[in-house]
């Protein structure tokens, strides 16, 4: 029983970690980085409560 | 662990880690000097912590607002920002929020503050604590996705209402520094002072009230604790059962039982108090040894 769910976890564990890498791979084969950087250069007006 | 000292003031490991950490995240002094943001090519990449992207000394981007973003920009899924997510989330779990969030060391350095500290009990405590994934639910990712306002645009809900970083990091320094912003400040920004005193104030009372109770960021990271690739172990056979372990915790884990809460931020208070050594942590390999 122990055994199982030590098993589960690590299949869990690298489960997670291959689907976000691909993730990571499919974003910038997408190049959604560009997205993030042109929000990120500019003032947020939001986050600094402008509005 | 033990600490160094300076001018006989005991710095923790914890605290060494997280002031290191505080700097290379906003590492762009100039930007403080200039009143402006860094524009260099590394604000593409999302750093692990709850740090706004408009703070003048951000080297990288926020992840939180990062997702709001991608999730009201263009409505597309956002697998940069969630992978990058993800994958802080499988290798460290929430030792982010222990050891590497700037805004956690500013409410760990309140928490010295001498005061009455208040033990929130458990009937409050317990249900508070999700409160946190409501708001990464519905504020972080729900409302930006499906909730457009009249001019068409999809606000970053949680930056815009709540987030206290966002405020003490970002829109204190640019108030300070620019004029022209400071005239347009109004209620908005009024409110966000508000819940940043209030927050910092509470810290001063209940240990890491924004993180225990609010941080859509801890909330996702809380998910992967039972799984990341950084663990908590406790050694059952070196345990007797003295329950210091529990008593130390902040966030008042029962270490003894489940020593990797999705609360636990592994801030390493346990593994210090115990008086057999019984309690390690580090990456799974590390422990399997």
């Amino acid at each position: 029983m122990e055994k199982n769910k030590r098993m589960l976890v690590r299949f869990v564990r690298y489960g997670i970690l291959t689907v976000s890498i691909l993730f990571i791979v499919i974003g910038i084969m997408k190049q959604e980085y560009l997205e993030v950087l042109q929000k990120a250069v500019k003032i947020c007006l939001e986050c600094i409560g402008i509005g | 662990m033990s600490g160094m000292h300076w001018n006989r003031v005991k710095i923790s490991f914890q605290r060494r880690i997280q002031i290191l950490s505080a700097v290379v995240w906003n590492g762009y002094v100039a930007g403080f000097q200039k009143g402006k943001i860094f524009i260099g090519p590394s604000k593409a990449l999302c750093v692990p912590v709850l740090n706004c992207y408009s703070c003048p000394g951000a080297l990288g981007a926020c992840p939180i607002g990062a997702l709001q973003t991608a999730l009201g920009g263009t409505h597309h899924f956002p697998f940069y920002v969630l992978g990058t997510l993800m994958l802080f989330g499988i290798v460290l779990g929430r030792v982010v929020c222990g050891l590497l969030c700037p805004f956690g060391l500013v409410q760990d350095l309140l928490h010295k503050i001498p005061a009455p500290k208040w033990k929130v009990p458990e009937g409050i405590d317990r249900p508070a604590r999700y409160v946190k994934y409501i708001i990464l639910l519905v504020v972080v990712i729900l409302l930006p996705a499906f909730w457009t306002t009249k001019t068409g645009i999809n606000p970053p809900y949680f930056c815009k209402y709540i987030c206290p970083a966002g405020t003490l990091g970002g829109g204190i320094p640019h108030m300070i520094s620019d004029p022209g912003l400071r005239m347009l400040a109004g209620a908005l920004f009024d409110w966000k002072l508000l819940v940043l005193a209030a927050i910092l104030i509470a810290s001063a009372f209940i240990h890491r009230p924004f993180c225990r109770y609010l941080c859509p960021l801890g909330a996702f990271y809380a998910v992967f604790n039972r799984f990341s690739f950084y663990q908590m172990h406790l050694d059952q056979s070196k345990c007797i059962g003295c329950k210091k372990c529990e008593h130390s915790c902040p966030m008042t884990v029962e270490v003894t039982k489940n020593i990797n809460s999705p609360e636990c931020i592994r801030c390493g208070k346990c593994r210090e108090a115990c008086p057999t050594g019984a309690i390690s942590s580090g990456m799974i390999r590390e422990i399997e040894r």
